[in-house]
């Protein structure tokens, strides 16, 4: 079955992204499996300048998720672009890089620096910093802040692919969704983690220092699926999926909702080669349920009249 | 497209250690081995029995005590969730396994070496000791809570010479705490190596012990991980700098002097 996806101009043979964040900077998995196994793989979080990031502890294990407030720590984005790019650029996998940034201004300039990087291949917004200096609300959950935001990455972008990541914590997220697009995104990628805590009856402390963390991991795929439910219904850009994905099959739930491709986050912690199998599993299953091709498949939830 | 780095093999067996009064306390889970090239001790591996589906996410660290004809020996202490089903866990069961990580203790076969193990910290010098080009250089030093047969400590004292003290009341800690300084200012004297692995207050007395007495040590640090591999950054710790590092990749074993504890 052919697995190649076309994502608003990112071409990806097949639909399985790693998430940032959990896939380091790519070469972590290699004693694991080829990296040119996976259709993307989105880079950890970077930044302008390198950030230390929260003190320890800093993950929480909880019931089938986990918690982690890792804080984007990363080596800044000349580290990432000298040390870290030239490795990858030779792969045939699609490289995404994660943006994390605290003022439209600044995802200008991070936009700006990667623009004319050859090996990659697109823009991932990351627009959930919590410490924003305008408005002084989490960008994620303004959606005037997520059009600044996207705008001012589009237009130092180079005519790379942007792709903007939506948090969950919010009332209605194709509000969000609508307001990215209308900033120019060539994509959306859903959910972010889920904002959550975790305490200890017998120190009497929070399980991570920062005190309020991001779950993810399967606890979070119902909340996931609904939100690109109701985004690929709200906007005509592609989307892709994430949250608590750990299966073939949860993958392509994700895809009969309307995805166009997903994003494996927590489950590389479950062990370390799950995302270079994943494609293959997906494609004997579309079989299995006698799909004709992942474009049919694609958005063909039947739901109740 | 699993290499050989992440497997799933079979438990071979689970045994109880020093059982009598501290039923199921400590175990050894004795694994299939998946015949890696080549480990050092000190090294760790990441183990997810495939039972625990998807309630327990992450793998458990646990470091290598002993491997080879076919068999990776883990010691264990059972403390938590994860440890308590792993005691439970019966031969045949399949668990994930993914390894050998981390880096090593120094090994140096003409230096006087001193091993300081704070209760499970005894672990992987059973696998130190065991592949030591020269035993005769290496002296182990144990605090216990547990009774002695809790421990590898008899079977170890068959290869190094052996000191233990127990730590029944609280003063006894004083105890501990002047044999492990008067060791390590006689180590830095002889110019010697001193390894140690245990809890962080155990850890931060030999730091301490060290740079007072200006001796070469180096600390093994058992910080929570998630992946294992340095994705996550979940299980940092600063380095001499100031730094996050991770300890599943820049450690889990770090010079006593370049790290903050
Ligand atoms: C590199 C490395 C090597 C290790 N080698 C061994 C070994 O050979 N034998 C062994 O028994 N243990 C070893 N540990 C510790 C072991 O990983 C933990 O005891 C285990 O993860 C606890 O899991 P749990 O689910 O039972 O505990 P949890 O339910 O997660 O926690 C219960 C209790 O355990 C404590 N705990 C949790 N994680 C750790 C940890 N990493 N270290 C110490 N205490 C912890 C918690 O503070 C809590 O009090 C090692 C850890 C590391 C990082
Ligand atoms: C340890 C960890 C670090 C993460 N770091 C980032 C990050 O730097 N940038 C980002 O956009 N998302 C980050 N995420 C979120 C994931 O990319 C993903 O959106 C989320 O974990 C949900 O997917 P999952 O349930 O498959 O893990 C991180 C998640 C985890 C668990
Ligand atoms: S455990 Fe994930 S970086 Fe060390």
């Amino acid at each position: 079955m052919n697995m190649h996806v076309s994502i608003a101009g990112l071409e990806l043979k097949n639909p399985v992204m790693t998430a940032s964040g959990t896939f380091g900077f790519g070469l972590e998995f290699a004693p694991y499996g080829d990296l040119e196994a996976l259709g993307g793989f989105v880079a950890k979080g970077i930044s302008l300048k390198p950030r230390e990031g929260n003190p320890m502890p800093r993950i929480a294990e909880t019931p089938c998720g986990m918690l982690n407030a890792i804080g984007i720590q990363n080596p800044g984005v000349e580290a990432f672009v000298t040390q870290a790019l030239p490795a990858l650029k030779s792969k045939d996998v699609a490289v995404v890089a994660n943006l994390y940034a605290c003022d439209a201004a600044e995802f200008g300039e991070l936009a700006g620096v990667l623009a004319g990087e050859e090996g990659v291949a697109a823009l991932e917004v990351n627009v959930s910093c919590p410490n924003v200096k305008e408005g002084g609300v989490a960008f994620g959950q303004d959606p005037a802040q997520i059009a600044r935001v996207t705008e001012a990455v589009r237009k130092k972008a180079g005519g790379k692919h942007v792709m903007v990541k939506l948090s969950p914590n919010v009332t209605d997220i194709t509000v969000c969704a609508r307001a990215a697009v209308d900033g120019g995104a060539d994509s959306l990628s859903l959910i972010n983690t889920l904002s959550g805590m975790a305490v200890d009856v017998r120190t009497g402390k929070p399980r991570i220092a920062n005190v309020i963390a991001g779950l993810s991991g399967p606890a979070i795929k119902p909340v996931a699926l609904r939100c690109v439910h109701q985004v690929v219904r709200a906007v005509d850009v592609p989307v892709i999926g994430i949250g608590g994905i750990a299966s073939a099959e949860d993958a392509l739930e994700f895809i009969l909702v309307g995805a166009h491709a997903v994003q494996v986050g927590t489950a590389n912690f479950l062990r370390p080669d799950f995302a270079f199998g994943l494609a293959g599993e997906m494609e004997k299953l579309l079989s299995e349920v006698g799909a004709e091709s992942l474009e049919a498949f694609r958005g063909s939830l039947q739901l109740p009249l | 497209m699993s290499l050989r780095n992440c497997r799933d093999v079979k438990v071979l067996q689970v045994s109880p250690v020093g059982r009598s009064e501290t039923p199921d306390e400590f175990f050894e889970l004795i694994l299939e081995y998946p015949d890696w090239d080549g480990w050092k001790p000190g090294q760790f591996v990441m183990v997810r029995p495939v039972s625990w589906e998807l309630d327990m996410l992450w793998a458990r660290p646990f470091s290598i005590s002993s491997a080879g004809d076919g068999r990776l020996t883990l010691f264990i202490q059972k403390v938590g969730r994860g440890t308590g089903r792993l005691a439970r866990i019966a031969p045949g069961d399949m668990v994930t396994l993914w390894g050998p990580l981390g880096n090593s203790f120094a090994v140096e076969k003409d230096t006087p070496t001193l091993l300081l193990a704070g209760g499970i910290g005894i672990a992987p010098f059973r696998g130190y000791v065991e592949r030591h080009p020269s035993p005769k250089n290496v002296q182990l030093f144990l605090a216990h809570r547990l009774p002695l047969a809790c421990y590898p400590y008899d079977y170890l004292c068959g290869h190094v010479q052996g000191q233990c003290i127990l730590e029944e009341k609280p003063e006894d800690l004083d105890g501990i705490i002047d044999a492990m300084g008067g060791l390590i200012k006689e180590y830095a004297q002889k110019k010697g190596l001193v390894l140690a692995c245990g809890p962080t207050p155990f850890m931060r007395t030999v730091q301490r012990f060290a740079r007072e007495f200006g001796a070469r040590a180096q600390v093994s640090l058992e910080n929570r991980m998630a992946c294992g591999v340095g994705a996550c950054l979940g299980c940092v710790t600063r380095d001499g700098e100031g730094h996050h590092v991770q300890v599943c990749t820049k450690g889990p074993v770090f010079w006593a002097d370049k790290v903050e504890l």
